[in-house]
């Protein structure tokens, strides 16, 4: 019975053709195969994300009255409500520390050279729409903490030259941030970026299957592995132990709710964003309100915005990967960019 | 240039306002239709025995927050009380006699001058009408 279920499915569904390619498909082995976990550890915080995320849909509201109390009644009254929402936020911050991580491990292991430049800029493009789900979703629970992080972000948006006012009023639904501005953001996550992310994960995927794995210029692989089940039962053991970290994180550190918005009281002291922004907003804060005769913001948003495009353009820049050449100035630019990136973010934490 | 040509060129052509018919809606809808602002120029902010002297209230302008300080038995000041910098609801501090922005540590003077940290501009100043027991604030 089993068998002929199996046998009429296979004939329509041709499994076969999927066990064709996923029996060809090897790991290389050698010291920087851990790496290669970091990818698949993405996907599976961001498949935690889609899943708790239909969930909180049941009970979230998304209006300026209505979405602080809903978050509320999640936390506290749905059964098992306070571990659907502290999971979802705490699987948003560790995914951005793991693309981040895995982004920086393909940077310095030289994995976008030739021919994985697609591969490259598709990752690129995920890591922003992480970020957009990150920034959309901190206002979701209309806290007044997120209101002015808000406030902040959009109007930074706003100095881009040309298109900010129009990006601004885009992203506010208004000149001010509002209930228009929640029911924006709520769209966005909840429905623009995900499709999004799906196109592009697919492409992603797509690329790192026609390609293989690459192995780092001037290492010899030790032999290789199967994906299935060699490596597959590697991921599958990451993701277990992830799963038991984002409980014990959950019931352990619940994150805070604080107050309700209110657009009618002043901002209270320790207004930040998510600590992965925290950089950003610290360069803000210590920029001079003009720098020559630039206004300070512009010329952050702008540098920013710079930095944003050459990461995308990192492959066309390092042409020296592709002959597996050592690249030491685009190397210790990468150190010294990460350098200032933490050291931003702990000044910003501390301040 | 053949008659199979032209047509492809035709078609090719015909693309472009097709994509913009389409697009051109879904950009506008993006953006939000103009909300009539408050005509109104004057608002109450507060009475008078709201405010102690060195005290100080957020009051609504129309759609946006408007600051009112006391600061003294007989002086009001009122500004718009969004920051200049980067938007933030300002407030202010009774310790340093000034209106502090707690985003990024703005400070502007009682006369609304940015007088240290990111702020670029000085908060637009409004006038004040004690009539009564009511204080008016108004703008121009
Ligand atoms: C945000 C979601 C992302 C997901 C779900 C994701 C997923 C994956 C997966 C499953 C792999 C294969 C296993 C591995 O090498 O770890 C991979 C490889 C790769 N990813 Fe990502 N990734 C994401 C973001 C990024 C970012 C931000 C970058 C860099 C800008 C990037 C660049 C790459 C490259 C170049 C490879 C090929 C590595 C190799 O062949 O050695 N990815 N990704
Ligand atoms: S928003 Fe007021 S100082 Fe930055």
């Amino acid at each position: 019975m089993k068998q002929s279920i199996y046998a009429w499915l296979d004939e329509r569904l041709q499994f076969y053709k999927i066990k064709q390619v996923v029996d060809k498909k090897d790991v290389p082995v050698h010291k920087h195969t851990i790496w290669y976990y970091l990818g698949g550890m993405t996907l599976f915080l961001f498949i935690v994300q889609f899943v708790t995320g239909m969930l909180l849909l049941f009970y979230y509201k998304p209006s300026a009255e209505e979405a602080f109390e809903s978050v509320q009644y999640i936390m506290n009254e749905v059964y098992f409500g306070w571990l659907i929402h502290n999971i979802h936020s705490w699987a948003s911050n560790l995914l951005i520390a793991v693309v981040v991580l895995h982004m920086v491990s393909v940077f310095f292991l030289r994995a976008y050279r030739k021919p994985r430049e697609v591969t490259w800029i598709s990752g690129v493009i995920l890591l922003f729409i992480a970020l957009g789900f990150g920034f959309t979703g901190y206002l979701l629970p209309w806290n007044q903490l997120a209101y002015f992080a808000t406030a902040v972000g959009t109007e930074m948006a706003g100095s881009v030259p040309f298109i900010g006012q129009w990006l601004l009023e885009f992203l506010r639904g208004g000149p001010d941030i509002t209930g228009a501005t929640l029911n924006r953001f709520f769209a966005i996550h909840v429905w623009i970026l995900p499709a999004l992310f799906i196109i592009f994960v697919v492409l992603h995927l797509y690329q790192v299957q026609a390609h293989g794995m690459s192995v780092p210029p001037q290492i010899e692989p030790n032999g290789s592995m199967k994906f299935y089940p060699d490596f597959l039962l590697r991921d599958a053991v990451g993701w277990l132990i992830a799963i038991g970290i984002l409980a014990a994180l959950a019931a352990l550190f619940p994150w805070e709710l604080g107050e309700k918005a209110d657009p009618f009281a002043p901002a209270p002291p320790g207004i930040k964003p998510e600590w992965y922004f925290m950089f950003m907003f610290q360069a803000l804060k210590v920029l001079p309100a003009t720098i020559g005769p630039i206004a300070g913001d512009i010329l952050g948003v702008v540098v920013f915005g710079i930095g944003a495009i050459l990461l995308v353009l990192i492959p066309f820049l390092d042409k020296r990967a592709e002959h597996g050449q050592p690249n030491p100035t685009l190397k210790w630019i990468g150190i010294v960019v990460i350098i200032f990136i933490i050291a931003m973010t702990i000044w910003g934490e501390l301040d | 240039m053949n008659r199979r040509k032209f047509t492809d060129w035709l078609l090719r052509l015909a693309s472009i306002p097709v994509a913009a018919s389409i697009l051109y809606p879904i950009i506008r809808y993006f953006q939000p239709p103009e909300v009539a602002e408050g005509t109104a120029t004057t608002v109450e902010a507060a009475t008078v025995d709201e405010l102690a002297v060195d005290e100080y209230k957020i009051f609504r302008f129309g759609t946006r927050p408007g600051i009112l300080i006391r600061i003294s038995e007989d002086e009001y000041r009122a500004f718009a009380a969004t920051c200049t910098h980067l938007d933030c609801i300002v407030q202010y501090r009774d310790d340093k006699r000034m209106i502090w922005c707690a985003c990024h540590n703005g400070l502007f003077d009682l006369s609304g001058r940015n007088v240290s940290g990111p702020p670029p501009r000085p908060l637009e100043e409004y006038q004040i009408n004690v009539v009564g027991e009511t204080v008016y604030v108004s703008r121009t």
